[in-house]
């Protein structure tokens, strides 16, 4: 075929048709995909707000038909969130590093990664029945104990993914030049390495934090619920998603309204740890 | 191509005159593989005390790789070995019971790019001193500003030491490099390709930083400038293809080399 120069041929006119449908569609699809997402941050601020007071952080979950608050399930939430970081994210960092830094030639790394990765994307209920047979079976009862290690079962390969992501974006350049001071391996790691992926590493932890901030599934085989103010974590422990579960489900109104504002508490917990976490990561885009 | 018609690898060391000097480092009968793949061919040479030898060739040559042996840096890669001899004041650094931290305290490195630590400026210098030595505040400050100002780094970092070292420009984060290796107190200090990425006037300043440091140390360069190489160094090492083609006084090098492949790559013609 002869060559056709300019905007007049034919070939051109069909390529720009096409262009023009494709970004169309495109815009279409994000737009009908936003349009969701809006309505439905859009019921859960306005249904949450409506019901936002000082007592649903300073009182106990009510029975229904009396007026009460989230204070216990907040609780047991931020207490068995914290139990799950605290035993993850140690595991996670550590398999992470060795991932990165000592085994990132051997084969059982690239054998870690895919079972991580699998762990990664198995759904959360599978969690909760794993720890509900080697935990809640043999102990003979729910416990918080339960629920923050099956919440740690979802911390950890998250944790292990950033980790070894951020530690193998450090440049090989820096380990070397670590080594060529004669600086051991441990020490290149913890005083060269983890500094120079901080940011990811952390980032890493509060994307762990706001994942398992809205498990329910694990919880409800594991931590269970708890009616009124527990300490004990041998003891069945509220969470803030298995409460809304059960409130929203009920057919009384002031429990369905507790549970559209538990759901606004969770919702802005996770939104604030994103912003703090996308926030390091261009920091550390920065530096 | 005229080049690969010459295949015997005659070294020809019959130029240089080391009356006096004293070998540092020795190379001999050396190889080098990557897995299955011999990138160095029975390198022979030697680094005196006090004087800058530069290796020169094209990409490839195994030069870089050369340099990366005598500290073995290497080491920190599978699949990759070394074979041969490579004394260090008669001691032998490819034995495996080699302690290769003290190695590269003795054989410190400057890289292509520079590498500063994520931390001060400060910091950058203090972290290898505190490895080796402890000293109290004043010392080490002293041991700093001195390392700063033998990198010629001083005047321009002295009212800004806890910046990050990252916020330096470019040929000043090359100078805090060496500030960091020469704090160490290595006998040899290795420049691999240290200007390839500086503008002619931070190249400059390295130059003579080298120049200056020379009398200190045993400082062995890896450049691709052939003018570099004749203005730094007092011996130059040819090589081509993993061998060791020529090797002699600089001067001598640049102007009546031996080998007809050193005089086509230094003339241009190939490389």
């Amino acid at each position: 075929m002869v060559m056709i120069s300019g905007a007049s041929s034919p070939l051109y006119a069909k390529r720009r048709r096409r262009n023009v449908i494709t970004m169309g569609l495109s815009f279409g699809a994000t737009a009908f995909g936003l349009s969701w997402l809006v309505l439905i941050l859009g019921v859960l601020l306005w249904e949450g707000f409506s019901g936002l007071s000082l007592a649903v952080f300073t009182e106990m979950t009510p029975p229904p038909g009396s007026a009460g608050g989230l204070l216990n399930p907040i609780m047991g939430s931020l207490v068995m969130t914290i139990i799950a970081v605290a035993l993850g994210t140690p595991l996670g960092m550590l398999a992470g590093t060795y991932m990165a830094e000592y085994g990132r030639y051997d084969k059982l790394t690239s054998v870690v990664r895919f079972i991580n990765d699998i762990l990664l994307s198995a759904p959360s209920i599978v969690v909760g029945l794993f720890v509900y047979e080697i935990m809640v079976a043999q102990m003979g009862h729910f416990s918080g104990w339960a629920g923050a290690v099956s919440l740690a079962v979802i911390v950890v390969p998250v944790v292990v993914r950033t980790t070894e992501d951020m530690l193998t974006l450090v440049p090989d350049t820096l380990r070397e030049a670590a080594a060529s001071i004669g600086l051991p391996r441990s020490l290149m790691i913890t005083k060269i390495a983890y500094r120079a992926a901080r940011a990811g590493m952390i980032t890493g932890v509060l994307l762990a934090v706001a994942r398992i901030s809205g498990e329910t599934a694990p919880l409800l085989f594991t931590a269970l619920n708890n009616q009124f103010w527990s300490t004990n974590l041998n003891a069945p422990v509220a969470s803030l998603p298995v409460v809304i579960f059960q409130f929203a489900l009920s057919p009384y109104k002031d429990w369905q309204n507790l549970a559209w504002t538990g759901a606004l508490i969770i919702t802005l917990s996770v939104l604030a740890l994103s912003i703090i976490a996308r926030l390091l990561t261009a920091q550390r885009k920065t530096s | 191509m005229s080049v690969a018609s010459f295949t015997v690898p005659t070294v020809s060391h019959a130029a240089v005159s080391t009356d006096g000097l004293l070998e540092k480092v020795s190379i001999r009968d050396l190889d080098f593989f990557y897995g299955d793949h011999r990138a160095l061919k029975s390198i022979n040479c030697s680094l005196y005390q006090g004087k800058v030898t530069a290796f020169i060739g094209p990409s490839g040559c195994g030069k870089s790789t050369l340099l990366r042996i005598l500290n073995r840096m290497y080491d920190l890669y599978p699949n990759q070995r070394a074979v041969g001899h490579i004394r260090l004041d008669n001691e032998d650094i490819l034995s495996p019971s080699q302690d290769l931290n003290l190695l590269r305290a003795k054989v410190g490195m400057v890289f292509q790019k520079p590498t500063p630590f994520p931390m001060t400026i400060f910091e950058n210098i203090a972290f290898g001193i505190r490895l080796y030595e402890r000293l109290g505040k004043t010392d080490l400050e002293g041991r700093v500003q001195h390392a700063l100002q033998r990198a010629a780094l001083w005047d321009e970092v002295k009212d800004k030491l806890n910046a990050n070292g990252l916020s330096l420009s470019g040929g000043q984060q090359q100078r805090l490099c060496i500030a960091r290796t020469v704090a160490v107190r290595p006998e040899v200090i290795l420049f691999d390709e240290p200007c390839s990425a500086l503008d002619p006037i931070s190249t400059a300043k390295i130059e003579e930083l080298i120049d200056e440091l020379k009398d200190d140390y045993t400082i062995a360069i890896v450049t691709h400038n052939m003018q570099q190489a004749a203005r730094v160094s007092d011996f130059t090492a040819f090589m081509y293809l993993g061998e060791l083609i020529e090797y002699g006084d600089t001067s001598r090098m640049f102007t009546t080399p031996n080998d007809r492949r050193t005089q086509d790559y230094i003339t241009g013609r190939f490389g």
